[in-house]
C-alpha cells in the first residue's frame, strides 16, 4: 500500500480550486487528489471496468443458440424467427385470420355469438387417422386470453401495424392496436357486437350488448396504409402455468390451445373487395398438428372460425435479454464495494484522518467532498464500461445464434446510466458503511451481503416467487430492476418472475430503494463523524 | 510449532473481534436458514425442493462472516505490522500459516456445528409447515430426521464447507497481505460465480462453472434429492472447494516464505 500522506496534504493546501462554495471546491479537489494519486485503487477501478466488460464478452461467447427447422433437418446456428411489431419490439403474430380488402375508410359490425376453447386434444390417434375436426375442438370455457373478434392490418406479414377489437375468454371487450396498445373495453352482457370503423388514419372500435346501443372503447391511429386486409381473427395463446423452480430458474406446464368462435350478423360499410378468404398467419405456429384443424367455414352467414396463437407482445421466452451481459457488473460492484469503503478506512488507518479534519474542521464537508469522489468516479468508469459492453455483447450473441430482444434508445440509455448508477450508489454506501464500522473487511462483507446475496437468494436459490419478490423489494438489490429490458405486459400471461429476470418493482422504483438505504447509511455516518473523536 | 499454535491461539482469544464474528455467522446462518424454512413451501407430493438444502440456505450468509474472520486473521497482521514481529518470533515462516490455519478452523468447526444444527432444528420445526408432512415419499419430511443418511451427509458437510472457505480466505489474505482487497476477491469468487451460472444458458457451460466454482461446487454437499442431476456429486463438489483452499494455502505459504514480509 502506498503511503502518500505529505503529498496530498501539499496539494490540497495550495489547492487552485476555487473558494467560491466556501472551500468546498478545495475540499473536492483534496479527496479527488487523495483517490487519483493511490495506484492500487486507480488500478482497482480500472479492473472493475475491465471485469465487466469481459464477463460480458465471455457471456457473448459462451451463450449459442441453435435449433432446426424442422423434424429430420439440420440443426444450425440460429433461432426460429421473431417478428418484430412496428414500435420495434419483439412480437407473437400467429392468428386464424379471415380477411376482404377494404380500400380507404369503412366499418365492419359483427356479432361474436360464442367463444368455446382450452387444450387441444394431444396424445397417440387411432389406428383409423385422426379423428373428424369437430370432435377434436374442445367446447369448454376459452382460455382466458384467446381471442375472437374484427381486425384491420396492413398486410399478413407477421409484425405488421394493425387495430383489433376483441371478446377475450376472460378478460372481457378489448381493443388492441400494434401488440402493445390495449384498452379494456366496457363490461357489457353477451352476446357482443364488435365494430371497427375507419376514417382516414383513426380508427374508432365500439361495443354493443344489442347492436343498436353502441359505447367507444378507443380511437387508436396505428398508421395503416390507405389500403388494408380487414375481417375476423381468432387466437389462442399458449396456456403456461409457471413456477420458480427450487435452485433458479422455473418449471413450465401447459401446452397449445385453440378457440373456436362463431360469429354472425356480418355488415359490411365501404369499399370492400371479397371473398372472403382464410389465412393462418405465421404458418410455422404449430403447424402440423393444426393443419386441417385451424380454419373457417360459412353456412348461412354464420362463420366458424377456429384458431390458435397470439397477436401479442413477446413477453420474456427464448430469446436473450441483454442485461443478462451486464453479469459482470456484480464483480465490478464487489470491486467498487471495496474501493468505497477504503476511501475512508485507509484514513483511518494511517491517522490520515486526523489530518483530513484538521484541516476541515466541518466533517460533514469532508464526507460530501468523498461521496462526490467516489461516486462520481465510478459512475464514469461504469457508465463507459457498460457502454462498451452492450454493443460487444449484442454482436456476440447474434453471431452466436441467440435472439436478443430488441431495446429502443430510450431503454439502452437507461441500462447503461442505470447500471452506472447502482455501481456508484453501491460504491457511496460502502462509504458510508465504511464510516460508520470503520474496519474494511467488515464493511465491505456488510455492503456485498446487504446488495448481492439478496439478488442470489431471490434469483438463484430455494425460495419461491413470493418471498423472492419481497427481497426485490426491501433490499438494496432492488436496484437491478432498472436493468430489466424486458416488459411485463398485463395483455400477455408470462412468467413474471424474478428467476427470469422481472422485478417486481419499476426500474426507478427499484433504484430509489438502494438510494434509500445509502441516503439512510449516510445520515449515519454523517451524525456519527460529529460526535465521534475523530 | 506447538509455540506458533499457541501463539496464535492467545492472539485470538486476547481480543473481542473473532468470537463476535463466530457467534455472528452462527446467528446468521440460523437466523436466514429459519427464514427460509418459513419461506419455501412444497405444495403436494413431487415438489422439487429439497428440505436439507432448504433449510440450511443459512451458510450463504454465515460463509461471508467467517470469510471475514479468517481474512482478519492475517490481514490484521499486515495492516498493524504486527507481521514482522510474528515472523522475527517464527523464521520458519510456514509454520505461522499452519498454526493460523489450525487455531482458525477449530473454532469455525465449533461454531459451524452450531449454526448447522440450529439451521436444522429450525428446519424441522418449520419445514412441516411448509407442506413437508411425514409420509410424504419421495421427497419426504423424513428426510431430515437425524440418522438419514444424506440429511447427515448435508450437515456434515456444511461444517466443512465452512471450514474450507475460511482456509481459502485465510491462503487469499496471505497472498494479497490486505483484509480489504482479500474480503473482495473471497466474496467476488464466492458470489459472482453462482450469478454468471445463471445467466449462461449453454447447458455444457452452465454444468462446468458451476463444477469449478467453490461455491456452487461446494454446495453441492447440501443435496439430497435430485442427485443425479446435480453438475458434481456431492463429496466431489466439497472436493473442489477442498482443491481451492489448498491452493491459495499453498500458494499464500509459498509466498509468505520467500516474499519480504
Amino acid at each position: 500500500m502506498t503511503s502518500p500522506g505529505s503529498t496530498f496534504l501539499e496539494r490540497s493546501a495550495v489547492s487552485p480550486a476555487g473558494d467560491s462554495l466556501g472551500g468546498f471546491g478545495s475540499l473536492l479537489h483534496a479527496e479527488w487528489t487523495k483517490f487519483r494519486t493511490v495506484r492500487s485503487w486507480v488500478v482497482g477501478m480500472v479492473l472493475a471496468a475491465v471485469v465487466l466488460i469481459a464477463l460480458g464478452v465471455l457471456l457473448g461467447s459462451a451463450n449459442r443458440s441453435t435449433y432446426s427447422a424442422g423434424p429430420g433437418t439440420e440443426e444450425i446456428i440460429g433461432h426460429p424467427y421473431v417478428p418484430i411489431g412496428p414500435g420495434g419490439e419483439a412480437v407473437t403474430d400467429s392468428f386464424q385470420f379471415v380477411h376482404q380488402q377494404l380500400d380507404g375508410d369503412g366499418s365492419i359490425t359483427a356479432r361474436i355469438a360464442e367463444l368455446t376453447g382450452g387444450r387441444l386434444a394431444s396424445g397417440p390417434q387411432g389406428p383409423a387417422g385422426p379423428p373428424p375436426v369437430d370432435e377434436q375442438l374442445p367446447t369448454g370455457n376459452a382460455t382466458p386470453w384467446a381471442k375472437a373478434g374484427l381486425i384491420m392490418k396492413a398486410d399478413a406479414a407477421q409484425g405488421s401495424a394493425y387495430v383489433a377489437i376483441m371478446v377475450t375468454g376472460e378478460h372481457g371487450v378489448r381493443m388492441q392496436d400494434n401488440f402493445t396498445g390495449d384498452i379494456a373495453g366496457p363490461a357489457v352482457g353477451d352476446p357482443q357486437w364488435l365494430r371497427l370503423t375507419r376514417t382516414g388514419d383513426s380508427v374508432t372500435g365500439s361495443v354493443s350488448s344489442d347492436g343498436t346501443e353502441w359505447a367507444t372503447v378507443g380511437v387508436v391511429e396505428p398508421g395503416l396504409p390507405a389500403d388494408v386486409l380487414a375481417g375476423m381473427l381468432v387466437a389462442a395463446p399458449f396456456q403456461e402455468t409457471v413456477t420458480q423452480q427450487f435452485g433458479g430458474g422455473g418449471t413450465v406446464t401447459g401446452g397449445p390451445t385453440i378457440a373456436t368462435a362463431t360469429v354472425d350478423s356480418l355488415a359490411l360499410q365501404g369499399d370492400w373487395i371479397g371473398p372472403w378468404n382464410g389465412e393462418t398467419v405465421g404458418e410455422d405456429l404449430d403447424s402440423e398438428r393444426l393443419a386441417g384443424i385451424v380454419g373457417f367455414r360459412e353456412a348461412a352467414g354464420t362463420f366458424t372460425v377456429v384458431g390458435a396463437g397470439d397477436i401479442a407482445p413477446v413477453a420474456g421466452g427464448s430469446g436473450t435479454p441483454i442485461e443478462r451481459a451486464l453479469v459482470g457488473g456484480f464483480a465490478a460492484l464487489t470491486i467498487v464495494a471495496v474501493l468505497g469503503v477504503l476511501f475512508i478506512t485507509t484514513e483511518y488507518r494511517r491517522g490520515m484522518v486526523r489530518t483530513t479534519f484538521t484541516a476541515s474542521p466541518q466533517r460533514g464537508r469532508v464526507l460530501a467532498a468523498k461521496v462526490i469522489v467516489i461516486g462520481g468516479v465510478t459512475f464514469v468508469v461504469g457508465v463507459i464500461a457498460v457502454a462498451i459492453t452492450v454493443p460487444i455483447s449484442t454482436r456476440l450473441l447474434e453471431a452466436n445464434g441467440n435472439f436478443v430482444y430488441p431495446i429502443s434508445l430510450a431503454t439502452e440509455l437507461r441500462l447503461i446510466v442505470g447500471t452506472a448508477l447502482v455501481m456508484a450508489l453501491s460504491a457511496v454506501l460502502a462509504l458510508a458503511i465504511g464510516t460508520i464500522l470503520r474496519r474494511s473487511a467488515m464493511a465491505i462483507a456488510v455492503v456485498v451481503v446487504l446488495v448481492v446475496l439478496p439478488y442470489i437468494l431471490a434469483t438463484a436459490a430455494v425460495l419461491p416467487a413470493g418471498p423472492s419478490e419481497w427481497l426485490l423489494r426491501i433490499t438494496p438489490a432492488a436496484a437491478f430492476s432498472v436493468q430489466q429490458t424486458p416488459l411485463a405486459y398485463p395483455q400477455v400471461d408470462g412468467a413474471y418472475l424474478p428467476a427470469f429476470g422481472f422485478y417486481p418493482l419499476g426500474p426507478f422504483a427499484g433504484l430509489l430503494v438502494l438510494c434509500a438505504y445509502a441516503a439512510v447509511a449516510l445520515g449515519i455516518a454523517w451524525v456519527l463523524l460529529r460526535r465521534r473523536d475523530v | 510449532m506447538l509455540t506458533a499454535v499457541r501463539a496464535e491461539w492467545t492472539k485470538q482469544r486476547t481480543v473481542a473481534g473473532p468470537g463476535l464474528l463466530l457467534l455472528a455467522a452462527a446467528v446468521g446462518t440460523i437466523a436466514l436458514s429459519a427464514a427460509a424454512s418459513a419461506a419455501v413451501n412444497c405444495p403436494g407430493v413431487g415438489c422439487p425442493a429439497d428440505p436439507a438444502e432448504s433449510s440450511l440456505t443459512g451458510v450463504l450468509l454465515g460463509q461471508t462472516v467467517i470469510a471475514v474472520l479468517a481474512v482478519l486473521m492475517i490481514g490484521t497482521e499486515y495492516s498493524t505490522g504486527m507481521i514482522g514481529c510474528t515472523l522475527i518470533a517464527i523464521p520458519r515462516r510456514w509454520q505461522v500459516l499452519v498454526a493460523k490455519a489450525v487455531v482458525l478452523v477449530v473454532p469455525v468447526l465449533l461454531a459451524g456445528g452450531l449454526a448447522v444444527l440450529g439451521s436444522l432444528v429450525a428446519g424441522w420445526l418449520l419445514l412441516p409447515g411448509a407442506g413437508w408432512q411425514p409420509g410424504t415419499a419421495n421427497i419426504g419430511f423424513p428426510a431430515l430426521a437425524i440418522g438419514n443418511g444424506p440429511t447427515v451427509r448435508a450437515a456434515v458437510g456444511s461444517v466443512l464447507y465452512l471450514a474450507l472457505i475460511a482456509l481459502f480466505s485465510l491462503g487469499i489474505a496471505t497472498i494479497v497481505r490486505s483484509s480489504a482487497a482479500a474480503i473482495g476477491i473471497v466474496l467476488g469468487v464466492l458470489f459472482v460465480f453462482p450469478i454468471l451460472a445463471a445467466v449462461v444458458t449453454d447447458p455444457d457451460w452452465q454444468r462446468h462453472l458451476k463444477q469449478i466454482a467453490p461455491s456452487t461446487a461446494g454446495l453441492a454437499i447440501q443435496s439430497t434429492t435430485g442427485l443425479d442431476y446435480l453438475p458434481i456429486s456431492p463429496w466431489a463438489g466439497l472436493g473442489v472447494l477442498g482443491l481451492w483452499a489448498a491452493g491459495a494455502l499453498v500458494v499464500g505459504a509459498a509466498v509468505l516464505q520467500w516474499r519480504d514480509v
